[in-house]
């Protein structure tokens, strides 16, 4: 399928880049010229070929260098994956997911062969070729969620349900827009989410809870969210705050395109079939201002957006300092030409 | 938002008598591929044709959770029912084609528990041989405490006790064999989870003696699903779709919806789940709440309604549908 | 002194109740400081219940952070067990033996200050409990004990927000985000963008 990987860093040198193929299809957030907190959530049903929803769990040229990436973070601070200890099956159904999607989805990267619970894993990219028995942790070098989500892009939590909640117990978090998994293992629904400003008013966590208890095994559903990060940095996270948050004051006029990336959220959420509990994959998408805005129509729209953004929630989401800054750079790309509803770029 | 997940063609494999009242059924996949994974708890709906009528109740799933290759249910014959438990009996053979919806489980096990303690009467030992299964795969601790009307109604007891020894424990309503109850709940070391599955009395019963000896509300687990009540039939205005129904005697408001072609929104069809949960727009008269779902408060508004087992008596009722 | 009001927050934050007797095989009750008199008023409240109640209760009390001890008036009550500890760290092995020996059918009450209540509830979760079958009710001080998300260091009866880690240094601000497992509220760096601008430390909690 001609996937190549890039050898890039997302720290130190900040090598990461985006390809144009990337960038044309970068999960652009915005379907219209302003934004406010909702559900926002649709079946994740495969989508057009060449998109991120073209598959349940996308590869991209990322891959390999965000897999250096969280080796790295892990071995700084084993405490960003943990998973308590009522939670291994749903471990082992998310690696049998992860592993059935991947297998199916990208043959000529990753294989999987079973005979009963004698499971044999090939991960091509990354040169992995394991065999192990399925829902005997003795056979992995780690357990089930750590080991497969070392191999896939983006954060993973897993979800128990019991007493009509949903309670945070597991996770793998190392691409984050500020959140401590750490701090946060054991909460509840509302209040893992409770640090959000404007949305529990609005109804939002109400809503979104009720659905999510009653969401069912082969109808997984995805939403977005999205924020901004200095520098490509995958691990934002609030364990490193004073090592990044110094970046934040770094930002000028004549910086702000190659420094400033829309950072995008593909949440997917999936009911798991033998633990009943829910698995909800955070894969972060990051792109450069300066890539981002080669696209017309996203650069006019994503000015508005960011210029007419309530306080509020670009306080939360970190970048009220330097967002006259932003504003200004993304000017000179908003022609105040209407923008076409939906988020695809406009044809060339 | 749709929760919709697939449905599951399957095939009628084998039938089972397994006493005078229960028949066992297992279904495969007409296609052939193995079963979709499901958890100990889970149910699924079956869709019935019951000579035009469509019919969908939700089972238990009792089989093992790790057999993919097939789904068992049992079912107990109910003169009095309105007839999917009948058709179940009378019509369904091995090779018949029928509709499986998804598994959904609204009466999982606390993963957390130190111990499991499942009490079960009848029929609802159901859902409890398929989460024993999958305790024992997972090295969960359990103990059973089974009551049946008599030995000849006690079903799956001699299979239970082969596969699990002394963890289970049986009694006999014709032979005067009660479960000692506060003895049981005394004992329990803490992080204990009780689940409870039967008749409504056994359920009362042992929600309250729990509450009692001073169990938390959140370690006492039941499942219980309503059979839709037969009543009088009656006249609904659907507003969204703007149409007029009538529900019959032995019909539940929410089939009558589907039977006129509009669409709602469904998980167990028993009153529990919340899913099918409906704004009522006008109501002169007086709905019957039959649920488990809305809270008194919300029942005596008036303004929802659970069409899967609620009915109504009266001159109006318009629903947001 | 009654229960604290406090003023509403997110949805993290602990709330507290008011002590009240539930049916119970063995009522295990811990409190420091001016919790005392939250258990004074659960027994007096218990009425008729009160005699069975103490005839089976097993009380551990400790002074406040802020030096209140009302040992004596928790002595008088006449519970079947009675130990008064120094502190709660000296209390915590006792506390795990009494639960790791307790059947369902325990009652777990919790009076006094958030670090006690949120230490002893995830001994009791620990052991079984689910959090929300623990009753809690505050009483006294309402200094804070704070985690630092940086280093994961956990600073005592915080009085000031900010506040300097007593373990890396840093200044951090105090959120109400609160985590029962860890028992203790989240600090966050104050100056992480701006190093060195720390505003002054203001007396918040007392």
């Amino acid at each position: 399928m001609g996937l190549t990987f890039n050898t890039e860093t997302f720290r130190g040198d900040f090598t990461f880049h985006n390809s144009p193929a990337a960038i044309r299809r970068f999960p652009f957030p915005f379907d219209r010229d302003d934004y406010m907190y909702s559900v926002n959530m649709e079946p994740h049903v495969p989508g057009p070929k060449g998109t991120v929803f073209e598959h349940n769990f996308d590869v991209d040229e990322h891959y390999l260098s965000e897999m250096r990436d969280r080796a790295l973070v892990l071995a700084e601070d084993p405490l960003r994956c943990q998973s308590l200890p009522h939670m291994t099956l749903a471990g082992w159904d998310l690696l049998e997911l992860i592993m059935e999607s991947k297998a199916r989805d990208y043959p000529d990267l990753f294989e999987l062969h079973k005979n009963g619970n004698r499971w044999h894993w090939i991960n091509r990219p990354m040169q992995i070729d394991q065999s192990f028995t399925f829902l005997d942790e003795t056979t992995l070098p780690y357990g089930p969620m750590e080991y497969i989500t070392r191999q896939a892009q983006g954060d993973f939590t897993l979800q128990d349900q019991r007493d009509d909640n949903l309670w945070i117990e597991a996770g793998m978090v190392t691409t984050q827009a500020d959140w401590s998994l750490d701090f946060d293992i054991g909460m509840g629904f509302h209040e893992w989410h409770a640090p959000v400003p404007k949305a529990h008013e609005l109804g939002v966590f109400d809503r979104a809870l009720k659905f999510l208890l009653k969401l069912q095994h082969g109808a997984p559903v995805r939403r977005f969210n999205w924020t901004m990060t200095v520098d490509p940095l995958l691990d934002t996270s609030p364990e490193n705050y004073p090592v990044w948050g110094p970046t934040r004051a770094m930002i000028t006029p004549g910086n702000v395109g190659s420094r400033m990336h829309l950072r995008v959220e593909l949440q997917t959420l999936h009911r798991l079939p033998r633990s009943n509990a829910i698995a909800f994959p955070i894969r972060c998408y990051l792109i450069r201002f300066d890539e981002l805005v080669t696209i017309p129509k996203w650069g006019r729209r994503l000015h508005r957006v960011i210029r007419d953004l309530p306080v509020e929630l670009a306080t939360y989401k970190g970048f009220e300092r330097n967002r006259a800054t932003m504003v200004d750079y993304l000017a000179r790309f908003d022609d105040g030409a209407p923008t076409s509803p939906g988020w695809m770029p406009d044809p060339e | 938002m749709s929760v919709g997940a697939p449905k599951i063609p399957v095939t009628v494999a084998e039938v089972t008598e397994v006493n005078d009242l229960i028949k066992r059924f297992r279904f495969v996949r007409r296609d052939g591929g193995p079963m979709p994974p499901f958890s100990g708890g889970a149910h699924v709906v079956v869709e019935m044709d019951d000579h035009g009528t469509r019919r969908m109740n939700p089972y238990s799933l009792m089989g093992d959770p790790a057999d993919s290759t097939g789904y068992c249910i049992s079912v107990r014959r109910d003169e009095a029912g309105r007839g999917g438990s009948l058709y179940m009996h009378h019509h369904v053979r091995p090779g018949m084609q029928m509709v499986l919806g998804a598994p959904v489980n609204l009466f999982a096990l606390d993963a957390r528990a130190r111990e499991h303690l499942l009490i079960a009467g009848g029929i609802g030992i159901t859902p409890f041989i398929a989460q024993m299964a999958q305790l024992e795969a997972l090295g969960g601790r359990f103990e059973l405490h089974y009551a049946a009307r008599n030995r000849a109604l006690g079903a799956y007891m001699p299979a239970l006790r082969a596969a699990y020894g002394d963890r289970v424990h049986t009694y006999f309503d014709d032979e005067r064999q009660l479960i000692d109850l506060p003895a049981l709940l005394a004992g329990q070391p803490l992080g204990t989870h009780l689940y409870v599955c039967g008749p409504k009395g056994m359920i009362g019963w042992v929600r309250a003696s729990a509450e009692a000896a001073g169990w938390p509300r959140a370690t006492v687990h039941h499942e219980e699903f309503l059979a839709p009540p037969v009543g009088v039939p009656f006249t609904v205005d659907l507003a969204a779709s703007g149409k007029v129904i009538t529900v019959g005697a032995s019909q539940s408001l929410l089939e009558a919806i589907e039977a006129a072609g509009v669409e709602a929104p469904y998980l167990c069809r028993g009153g529990a789940c919340g899913q099918c949960e409906t704004a009522v727009l006008a109501c002169d008269g007086h709905i019957q709440h039959n649920d488990h779902w809305l809270t008194d408060d919300q029942k005596a508004s008036g303004t929802r309604i659970m069409p899967c087992v609620s009915r109504f008596e009266g001159r109006t009722l318009v629903l947001d549908r | 002194m009654t229960k604290t009001d406090f003023p509403p927050s997110i949805r993290s934050r602990p709330v507290y109740g008011e002590l009240a007797y539930r049916p119970g095989s063995l009522h295990l009750m811990v409190a420091d400081g001016e919790g005392a008199n939250a258990l004074v008023d659960l027994v007096a409240r218990a009425g008729a219940e009160a005699p069975g109640l103490l005839a089976r209760a097993h009380i551990i009390y400790m002074p406040g952070p802020n030096g209140t001890d009302l040992s004596a008036v928790v002595q008088a009550l006449g519970a079947a067990q009675f130990h008064r500890s120094p502190s709660y760290a000296s209390a915590e092995l006792r506390l795990r033996k009494v639960l790791a020996d307790a059947r369902m059918g325990l009652q777990v009450y919790l009076a006094g200050t958030e670090g006690l209540i949120g230490q002893a509830q995830r001994e009791a979760m620990a052991a079984g409990l689910p959090h929300d079958a623990v009753q809690t009710e505050h009483r006294g001080a309402t200094v804070r004990r704070v985690q630092c998300v940086h280093c994961k260091g956990i600073t005592e009866n915080v009085r000031t927000d900010p506040f300097v880690c007593a373990h890396c240094g840093l200044t951090l601000f105090v959120r109400d985000h609160y985590s029962r497992r860890l028992a203790a509220f989240q600090g966050v760096n104050i100056d992480a963008e701006d190093p060195g601008k720390v505003p002054p430390l203001v007396e918040r909690f007392t």
